[in-house]
């Protein structure tokens, strides 16, 4: 997801700077009228905090068709920087009705009393998502979001190169390790990709195609086993490239890797179906030079992936109004009008399979013309892509992963450490917060 | 000039008790006042209420609670109260001695040697040697007005080996790569970024300290004998001590305040972790764990120690410097 935000910031940022001269105007009004009896009469107003690049246009849609229910955007910050405004704001009384909540962030958000459950309002539109994509809205036997967009991972590789260097496009990590190792020693100044410290999110995508299940329930205590056998296979193999510097161990997201993405210093990103977009955004001289193929299987022939990145839409339980949010909700990512204005407006990639074939990901990206089924193969993909069950305090474990696995690539310490690390804070915080647990 | 003439000129008075003297039907004047000084405090006092003790007293109470999950597997935090829990989870967690220790490296390279330059240049400035002080004085003080954030954006491009343009030249001459983000070069390339902001500032305050000393001594020492080198030495420097202290305690809270450069460079580098020094540390707590809790106590800990500190710091040196001799 942080890809994403970087790509719109641009976009995003003025968006804010218009939105916010919007509100001003619009916020002193509906405060006037949140008397009841103004309520009744005019439109039930809801406002919806959100960084989705043109969503304003989405809603303009919306707010025309349903003069009863209006809706108002805003975007006060993104992502994580969102959770943190969206806890102070429902403390003080006052959150929005609707917001974007990344996955990741719900079971946090719900903790906190900030997210309604709308089970009720939205049980029968869940055959419009795969059950990998409902999973992510769903804890315990209620449902509080609905999903947006996703990112189902898989491999970007710089094509040209790939030939240039007789490498084969891998279809399993070991096949992925030899060719890192071919062409580290044909070509010593490129690498075929880098193990980035910074980027928790990319690296429970890659223990969920391992099979890790990171937290999980039985419906009284939770068990996180962030350490698992699954995690420390990933963990160990990225080390083990890491060590025999075959592949890079610095940061995604700096300029330094935009250089490296750019000039062809790194030659493949195990990434997800918004690739494309930051590509374009980071590495211009190379448009039609990258393709797209599924993630490396751990056995040949699995397609089971996991998820990178993507948001969904929530109701706040402080909300007024939550049935009509619920709708709007419902409406915006279920909706075949909705869904192609998120695609071409919003460059999204619906979480709704509907969505995924509409009229304009029949073609090929923009930035990989060289790739027409691009969007077919995406949806291949994401019909086996499933995610975790996220606990409530993956801050605590992103932020150790920041912490440890930096340390680790720098210092040469065993990456196994580094889990263990992000392991214990995680089961620290848990029962320091007072959650029910079977970790001892 | 004025401020070192002004302490000359007044010192006399106090030593002879003249003040204590006039100061007596003073006070029973405004005792007489009645509610009038109270209401020329009261616009201040409501802001210094309103804006500082109150977020104060807000951290303080923050820091005695917590939130626990009750009920059910997703459960609601609420929020209850914790006594000194926050405190001892502040004090016992080893990243924040670590952080400590990061700082102290760091501080002892910044604030000697920004010191030492901002001393420097405005001697140099302030002799009558140089050309172009004007300019010279500009130009050193230039870089205070760039942001922290954009001095560490610009330090960063030239830190990180695939963009910067000491590694294009390094690479292509016998001269050796230098990595500015290791484990240990980062200290020093963290530090520069601070130095390069701060030197201009500090040369500033020193050199308006030395503009206030009055000629006539350096005229008395050159009668003397002196050359430039000890006028600077004998002359200038006894007498610019208390801008040296005050810029000295300066740099030190801005050590300990430390917070803009890491912050910035971390997303380019693995060296600098998330909690690398102390206010990272807070920060985190804050925004990346969402504890406003355990960030209260932190600050409480850390506002204290640099309140302590500075009091202790400034009453030592106010005995020796201003008043002691």
């Amino acid at each position: 997801m942080r890809a994403k935000i970087l790509v719109k910031a641009i976009p995003a940022l003025l968006g804010v700077v218009l939105l916010l001269a919007a509100c001003s105007g619009g916020g002193s009004k509906s405060n006037g009228q949140s008397g009841s009896a103004a309520q009744q009469s005019g439109p039930v107003k809801l406002t919806f905090w959100t960084w989705a690049t043109n969503i304003n246009k989405v809603v303009a849609i919306w707010n025309q068709k349903n003069p009863n229910i209006q809706v108002t955007v805003s975007t006060p910050a993104q992502g994580d920087a969102l959770v943190t405004k969206l806890l102070a704001a429902n403390k003080g009384g006052n959150p929005p009705d609707l917001f974007q909540a990344e996955y990741q962030a719900l079971p946090s958000l719900i903790t906190n009393g900030v997210t309604a459950d709308i089970s009720k309002y939205v049980g029968s539109i869940q055959g419009a998502f795969t059950d990998g994509a409902w999973k992510l809205v769903r804890f315990g036997s209620a449902t509080y979001a609905i999903p947006q967009d996703f990112g189902p991972m898989m491999l970007f590789y710089r094509a040209d190169l790939f030939k240039q260097y007789g490498l084969a496009v891998p279809t399993t990590w070991d096949q992925f390790a030899q060719e890192a190792a071919t062409l580290h020693a044909k070509a010593p100044k490129r690498f075929l990709t880098t193990f980035s410290g910074h980027d928790p999110g990319w690296f429970a995508g890659l223990a969920e195609q391992a099979g890790a299940q990171w937290w999980s329930n039985d419906g009284k205590s939770w068990t996180v086993a962030i350490n698992d056998a699954a995690t420390q296979k990933v963990a160990s193999y990225w080390n083990g490239l890491v060590t025999r510097g075959v592949i890079q161990g610095q940061p995604m997201y700096t300029p330094q890797w935009n250089k490296a993405m750019n000039d062809g210093t790194l030659l493949a990103w195990p990434s997800a179906v918004w690739g494309p977009a930051v590509l374009a955004g980071i590495a211009p001289d190379t448009k039609g030079k990258w393709a797209m193929a599924p993630l490396p299987a751990w056995t040949a022939g699995d397609q089971h992936v996991g998820f990178w990145g993507g948001s969904s839409t929530a109701v706040a339980a402080k909300s007024k109004h939550q049935a009509q949010a619920a709708q709007f909700a419902a409406w915006l990512n279920t909706d075949p009008q909705a869904l192609e204005a998120l695609v071409t407006q919003g460059s999204l990639y619906p979480a709704a399979t509907q969505g995924q074939s509409t009229p304009s990901l029949q073609k090929a990206p923009d930035f990989m013309p060289n790739q027409p089924t691009f969007f077919q193969t995406a949806q291949q993909i994401s019909a086996s892509a499933a995610g975790f069950t996220w606990g409530p305090d993956v801050n605590v474990a992103y932020s150790t992963y920041n912490d440890a696995f930096s340390k680790a690539v720098q210092s040469h310490q065993p990456f196994t450490t580094a889990l263990d690390a992000m392991q214990s804070a995680t089961v620290a915080d848990m029962k320091k917060a007072g959650f029910a647990l079977t970790n001892s | 000039m004025s401020a070192e003439a002004a302490q000359t000129q007044s010192r006399p008075a106090r030593r002879n008790g003249g003040q204590r003297r006039g100061r007596l039907p003073h006070n029973s004047h405004a005792r007489s006042g009645g509610l009038a000084p109270y209401l020329f405090l009261l616009p201040a006092g409501l802001f210094f209420g309103l804006f500082l003790l109150a977020p104060i007293v807000y951290a303080g109470m923050l820091s005695l609670r917590s939130s626990r999950v009750q009920g059910g597997i997703i459960g609601v935090r609420k929020e209850v109260f914790v006594g000194l829990a926050n405190y001892g989870a502040a004090l016992s967690d080893p990243e924040l001695l670590h952080s400590v220790l990061r700082m102290l490296l760091y501080g002892s390279i910044v604030v000697p040697v920004m010191l030492g330059l901002a001393l420097l240049f405005a001697l140099l400035l302030d002799s009558q040697v140089v050309r172009f002080a004007r300019f010279s004085r500009i130009a050193i003080f230039l870089p205070y007005a760039v942001p922290g954030v954009i001095a560490t954006l610009l330090w960063g491009f030239l830190y990180l080996p695939a963009v910067s343009p000491i590694r294009y030249v390094t690479d292509r001459t016998f001269l050796p790569d230098v990595d500015f983000l290791g484990p240990r070069s980062i200290f020093g390339s963290v530090a520069n970024i601070a130095i390069w902001g701060g030197v201009g500032f500090n040369m500033i305050v020193l050199y308006t300290g030395l503009r206030a000393i009055p000629s006539e001594l350096y005229d008395a020492a050159r009668v003397d004998g002196c050359g430039e080198l000890q006028i600077a030495l004998r002359i200038k420097l006894p007498l610019l001590v208390p801008a040296l202290v005050l810029t000295f305690v300066f740099s030190l809270i801005a050590t300990l305040q430390v917070f803009n450069e890491p912050q910035t460079l971390r997303p380019l580098t693995n060296t600098i972790s998330p909690v690398w020094m102390p206010l990272m540390r807070v920060y985190d707590l804050a925004f990346t764990d969402n504890n406003p809790y355990g960030a209260a106590a932190l600050s409480v800990v850390i506002a204290a120690v640099l309140f302590a500190g500075s009091y202790a710091l400034l009453r030592a040196s106010t005995k020796r410097v201003f008043q002691g001799r």
